[in-house]
């Protein structure tokens, strides 16, 4: 029987959830990392026991941590346990916490500046990884999506990180700018029929597409609407939320945008975008995630834009679309369906590829959900952990 | 010899318990100090100052002998204390959060 293991990032520390097939009874082992933020943490497919998680700090900055053993154990890459971290002419091994813009004439284009909070221009500052993307077939090429935005890419296993820079300078950067969050790039989607393909989004500029491995970039951003743009054919200033696809159809994109659109899909890889909202109750949102064998049956969790970022009316409902969108059913059995004002984050939500597809999504009040049955009846795996930054599942043999 | 003490999160990055004895060639000052605590610890780079500037990370604070000593110059000589061993370097964050 297969087992399930879900990945667990936390205001105060990393969690491993583990079950068998059933998705009844849990295992949870933590904090991993006690103390620290952990943003994101995602195991490669190419080798599900290689784990890679941003572990940060408003404090100490930046650390990337490896587990080559599914989380039992975890190192900074370049140093393995219990080895020197230096090499014996003194020279660190590895170094898996730097992050630095390219800046280089060769490859990158001159540090730009981007737009602040206030419309002034700012300078391009390092500040943690949101989410780290593991290669679809290599366990030692992982992407990282950071803050302030721009792509990063390690193909020795976290030990170095070169920044992909084309997407940092392609052009519009002074017209970027944070969102509450921060200027984060926070979504990267790795395309399974074309190596060269990578989506990527960033809260507040909008989406991007390169199909050249990451060279260039374009963004995908016409169809979107935004109340704070003046200009209804920008190019870019969207606060996309969070994009996600299936791999069986990795040119249909769906998005949560930040309100004023909602949820909308887009057919032809980004190109243009509609709206699917339907009877969704609010425009706002954080994740989006897709069935693992239903490409059109799509999951949101609505939340109040304007009134405090939680859910309408105190109850806690996923919404399940079977039609790629604009027709919603509310997802209630077993989520609180009254007192309740949790948010569920971005990276917050994931799905099993067992039959029936098992769905996950942790909120900010600590809990984790799960359904076994694609969402038709939830029940939480834990309910008192530290603020949910992100939820990614793995399905083993 | 030079005495450091680390805030708990990196005793525990570093995988050091207690104080860190350091050898320092040269003046003991706020880098000599801290080039000899990452080449020994490599973790810690980027951790107490940033990767490109190197200067201290905002919530990080120097303190030694009862002085606080975290906006003294990087080159500045340390205290006699510190240089002799006889007091330590604390390497300190801020006290905030939840």
């Amino acid at each position: 029987m297969s087992n399930v293991r879900v990945l667990v990032g936390t205001r105060k520390g990393a969690f491993v959830l583990t079950s068998d097939g059933k998705r009844e009874k849990w295992d949870v082992s933590g904090p991993h990392f006690a103390g620290w933020e952990i943003y994101h943490l995602k195991g490669s497919p190419a080798d599900p026991n290689r784990l890679y998680a941003s572990q940060t700090s408003g404090w100490f900055g930046q650390i990337i941590q490896r587990s080559d053993d599914g989380g039992k154990t975890w190192h900074q890459p370049g140093t393995p346990p219990g080895e020197p971290t230096t090499t014996p002419e003194g020279m660190p091994k590895g170094e898996s916490n730097k992050f630095v813009y390219d800046a280089s004439p060769g490859t990158g284009k001159p540090l730009t500046t981007h737009q602040f909070y206030d419309g002034t221009q700012h300078p391009w500052e390092f500040k943690r990884v949101w989410h780290l993307e593991p290669s679809l077939t290599d366990p030692n090429t992982v992407y990282a999506g950071v803050e302030d935005a721009a792509l990063f890419r390690s193909t020795d296993g976290a030990k170095t990180w070169h920044e992909l820079a084309g997407l940092r300078g392609h052009g519009t950067g002074p017209k970027w700018q944070p969102g509450a969050g921060g200027m984060c790039l926070h979504t990267i989607l790795l395309d399974p029929s074309n190596p060269k393909r990578i989506y990527v989004a960033i809260s507040a500029a909008g989406a991007f597409r390169t199909d050249d491995g990451g060279k260039t970039w374009k963004p995908i951003n016409q169809g979107l609407k935004s109340q704070y743009l003046p200009d209804p054919n920008a190019e870019v200033g969207f606060c996309v939320h969070r994009i996600a696809m299936h791999r069986s159809r990795p040119s249909v994109l769906f998005m949560q945008l930040h309100n004023g659109g909602g949820a909308l899909r887009s057919d032809n890889a980004g190109d243009l975008w509609h709206e699917v909202r339907g009877n969704l109750p609010t425009d706002f949102g954080f994740p989006i995630d897709v069935h693992a064998h239903e490409p059109e049956t799509i999951y949101v969790v609505p939340i109040n834009a304007e009134s405090g970022r939680v859910p309408p009316e105190g109850k806690l409902r996923v919404y399940r679309s079977r039609t790629g969108g604009n027709e919603w059913e509310a997802l209630t059995k077993g989520l609180p369906q009254r007192d309740c004002y949790v948010n569920v984050l971005r990276d917050a939500m994931a799905v099993d590829s067992l039959d029936k597809c098992g769905v996950y999504f942790g909120t900010t009040g600590g809990q984790v959900y799960a359904s076994a049955d694609a969402g038709d009846s939830w029940a939480p795996i834990v309910r008192d952990l530290p603020a949910v930054l992100s939820v990614e599942v793995q399905t083993l043999p | 010899m030079i005495r450091v003490v680390l805030p708990t999160h990196l005793q525990t990055l570093a995988h050091v318990d207690g104080e860190v004895k350091l050898d320092v060639e040269g003046q003991a000052t706020q880098r000599s100090v801290l080039d000899a605590l990452e080449a020994r610890y490599p973790v810690l780079r980027g951790t107490i100052r940033d990767h490109v500037t190197q200067q201290r990370r905002p919530f990080v604070r120097f303190f030694a002998c009862e002085q606080d000593l975290s906006h003294e110059l990087p080159d500045a000589p340390l205290p006699d204390a510190v240089a002799t061993g006889a007091e330590p370097f604390l390497v300190v964050g801020a006290i905030a959060g939840g």
